[in-house]
């Protein structure tokens, strides 16, 4: 579904990927840890089409497009979601009118017809289920004086509304609560299907107690350092990340000599 | 200002070079103002003598008095007597003479608005002889408004087929004292429109100024008045929803309202004059003075404005609450992009008990747009009870851009409530890029974001008038975001 083959990219004339590769397959449930400014929010931003980045290097492949040349509402409409790690407020416009406007772009493009008010109200009052969302949210301004748990919650309200193909959770589980951690967890798996991918960035081990990934990276100075299974998170959890990184240097150490 | 006004003194004082009848007889004035001027616009009209000595008084008027200057707008000094203050009708030989000499950019924008080919060609100012459908529209749907004797008509009209209601009401809302600009027009006015609604009349549909064909042409100096009798209704559209080519780079406007007991006047505007180009270069100096005057008990006068146009805006609507339960409303949507520079606002004076005023300003600056809100709320000593409720928000949209907000309150009535709330947001490629990321194209999500921000404003606005005022908006601020 996903390739990213050697993917440099720079903000501001500084280099944050630099030479980041990764396969997702449809069905597969990836996690990507790492330290604090190692690039993981830049990867997530880059897929989706942040035009502040400039891509210096590498290609993307998603689902036979390159990705690299689609501007940010088609990743979208072809089913790029970002659940971001600070979403965005956006005072004077409803909740719920995002929304019905961000699906029905995506429906108009896949050439299904769109949705009118009513119809949209009874999907989005099946899906607001999902995520225990306070239904006075949908009818605020979008984000805007939400809590921050509340703005998490609104996200995964958001992907189950538009089904993405290629779901990138850029730290999800960030201030959530214990319940509402497992409400979050509990939208993603109900969207984990044979056709879909999911990313999820996260710093912390207790989320993939809940999302089981297929494979965890481990993402230091926008390289990925380490692949391995859900139970490389659990060493990262004991070890830290300074073990990967002294890890890593190892080979390269030993070769120089 | 003291040099130009010497300047000015001289040229009055000068003799016309030019034979003065031989221009008469070719049917137009030569640059600048006089005396003479004034008494030539007076007789072309063939108005009677209270108007010319009215006209007279303001000149002599103006002399004295000298340009306001602004803190928030800036702007190359105008020459007053480089201008013409009579044409009629106004020559079209300088125009294009078909659409292809016109600016592309300019019809571009009148297609996006989906304005019909006819329309594009008198808004271009293209010579156009044709007699046009709106002309015999305009006849019967005057005969329909006269079985309810409503009276609808231009300015000039009025005067020489109801004078006696010019003469009773003309000045007695903005005085020909009231300011520089006003002074002005009552001076050389030339056209505008007058309507009376009969008492207990409620009038049966939106007046407007004959759509964008009949705002044509009002000239620079326009003046307006608007009677409601007691427990009458109007509501009435100003406008012109494409932008205007015109010649005339001052406008100085002066619209006059009156409402007596029971009556409730509606005035909505949605202007889009040539803002001048990227740079700033070119476009309309608009000037207006738009005053309401709530005269009887339990009157209503509210203004709807939204403005997208011209290059330096200043006009401050304002409605006096004289009568006891009277209220004033004030709804507006300021846009400046580019080098647009805006100063808006409204005053609202109480003067009666138990008055009431509420003002929702939205301002939306793009590019590098200069919007300030100018707002005077005034409770006078007698005004007991008086309420106002303001809400001043503004929208920046890029990081080049400002918004000012200058709120006054004078209240010498204790038992005055003032509440006064403001905002600030910023839209910048963080939202966008949201919007984007759900699949929402930048136009959709700008016109979404700016439409969510004016909603309270637009919900007052007829509804044909608040579907233009959106797509105006969306055309006015294409591009400047993202
Ligand atoms: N606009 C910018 N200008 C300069 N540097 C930037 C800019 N945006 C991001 N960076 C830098 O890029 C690096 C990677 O940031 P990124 O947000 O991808 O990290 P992250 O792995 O998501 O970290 P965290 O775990 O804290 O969320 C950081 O050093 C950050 O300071
Ligand atoms: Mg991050």
């Amino acid at each position: 579904m996903l390739s990213i083959k050697n993917l440099h990219a720079s903000i501001e004339g500084k280099e944050i990927l630099r030479g980041l590769s990764l396969e997702v397959k449809a069905g597969e449930v990836h996690a990507i840890m790492g330290p604090n400014g190692s690039g993981k929010s830049t990867l997530a931003q880059v897929l989706a089409g942040r035009e502040s980045y400039e891509i210096t290097g590498g290609e993307v492949n998603y689902r036979g497009h390159n990705l690299l040349e689609m501007a940010p509402e088609e990743r979208a409409r072809e089913g790029v979601f970002l659940a971001f790690q600070y979403p965005v407020e956006i005072p004077g416009v409803n909740n719920v009118y995002l929304l019905k406007a961000a699906l029905n772009a995506i429906r108009k493009h896949k050439g299904q017809v769109e949705l009118d008010a009513m119809e949209f109200l009874t999907l989005i009052k099946e899906k607001i289920k999902v995520v225990k969302m306070n239904e006075d949210l949908l009818y605020r301004a979008v984000n805007q004086g939400f809590s921050g748990g509340e703005k998490k919650r609104n996200e995964i309200l958001q992907m189950a509304v538009l089904e993405p193909a290629l779901a990138i959770l850029d730290e999800t589980d960030s201030g959530l609560d214990i319940d509402a951690l497992q409400i979050v967890a509990g939208g993603v798996n109900s969207l984990r299907s044979k056709e879909r991918a999911i990313i999820v960035v996260t710093h912390y081990q207790r989320l993939l107690d809940y999302i089981v990934p297929d494979f965890v990276h481990v993402l230091s100075k926008g390289r990925i350092v380490k692949s391995g299974g859900p139970e490389l998170a659990l060493e990262l959890e004991q070890k830290g990340y300074g073990w990967v990184e002294t890890e890593t240097r190892k080979p390269a150490e030993a070769l120089a000599k | 200002m003291g040099s130009s006004s010497q300047q000015l003194d001289q040229i009055i004082s000068k003799e016309y070079e030019h034979g003065f009848y031989t221009e008469l007889e070719a049917d137009a004035i030569p640059h600048g103002l006089s005396e003479d001027v004034v008494r030539l616009i007076s007789k072309k009209k063939n108005e009677p003598d209270f108007m010319l000595q009215w006209r007279l008084k303001a000149y002599r008027h103006w002399l004295t008095m000298s340009e306001p200057k602004w803190a928030q707008v800036h702007h190359a000094p105008i020459d007053y007597q480089d201008m013409v203050y009579y044409s009629a009708p106004k020559s079209q030989k300088d125009g294009p003479k078909s659409l292809e000499e016109v600016d592309p950019e300019l019809l571009a924008t009148y297609t996006k608005l989906g304005i019909p080919l006819k329309e594009q060609e008198m808004l271009a100012g293209v010579a156009v002889d044709a007699v046009f459908d709106s002309v015999s529209v305009a006849t019967t749907f005057k005969g329909k408004l006269a079985e309810q004797g409503i009276i609808f008509c231009s300015f000039s009209e009025a005067v020489q087929e109801h004078p006696e209601l010019v003469k009773k009401y003309l000045g007695s809302v903005v005085p020909y004292t009231d300011n520089f600009f006003a002074t002005l027009n009552s001076a050389v006015f030339s056209d505008g429109s007058f309507c009376y609604i009969p008492k207990g009349v409620r009038c049966p549909m939106e007046l407007s100024t004959y759509f964008r064909i009949n705002a044509k042409n009002t000239g620079q100096f326009e003046r307006t008045l608007i009677v409601a009798e007691e427990g009458a209704y109007v509501s009435y559209l100003e406008g012109c929803t494409a932008p205007m080519r015109d010649e005339n780079q001052l406008h100085a406007a002066v619209v006059e309202l009156v409402a007596l007991d029971n009556a409730r006047i509606k005035y909505s505007t949605v202007q889009n004059w040539y803002p001048g180009d990227k740079d700033g270069k070119g476009g309309i100096y608009n000037f207006v003075t738009k005053r309401g005057d709530c005269r009887g008990k339990h009157s209503h006068i509210s203004w709807t404005q939204v403005e997208t146009g011209s290059a330096i805006t200043w006009k401050y609507p304002s409605v006096l609450l004289r009568g006891d339960y009277s209220v004033g409303e004030f709804y507006s949507v300021a846009l400046t992009n580019n080098y647009q520079q805006a100063d808006t606002g409204t005053k609202m004076i109480h003067l009666g008990r138990n008055t009431k005023s509420t003002i929702i300003s939205k301002g939306i600056s793009a590019g590098h747009g200069q919007n300030a809100y100018r707002g005077l709320v005034k409770v006078q000593k007698g005004a007991e009870n008086a309420r106002n409720y303001t809400q001043c928000d503004s929208l920046l949209m890029g990081d080049r851009c400002g918004a000012h907000t200058f709120p006054y309150i004078e209240a010498k009535n204790p038992t005055a409530k003032i509440e006064h709330e403001a905002t600030t947001s910023r839209i910048g490629e963080d939202q966008l890029f949201y919007c984007k990321q759900r699949g929402i194209s930048a136009e959709d999500a700008v016109s979404m974001i700016v439409n969510g921000f004016c909603k309270e404003v637009f919900k007052e606005l007829p509804m044909e008038f608040a579907v233009e005022a959106q797509k105006l908006l969306g055309v006015s601020l294409e591009g400047s975001v993202g």
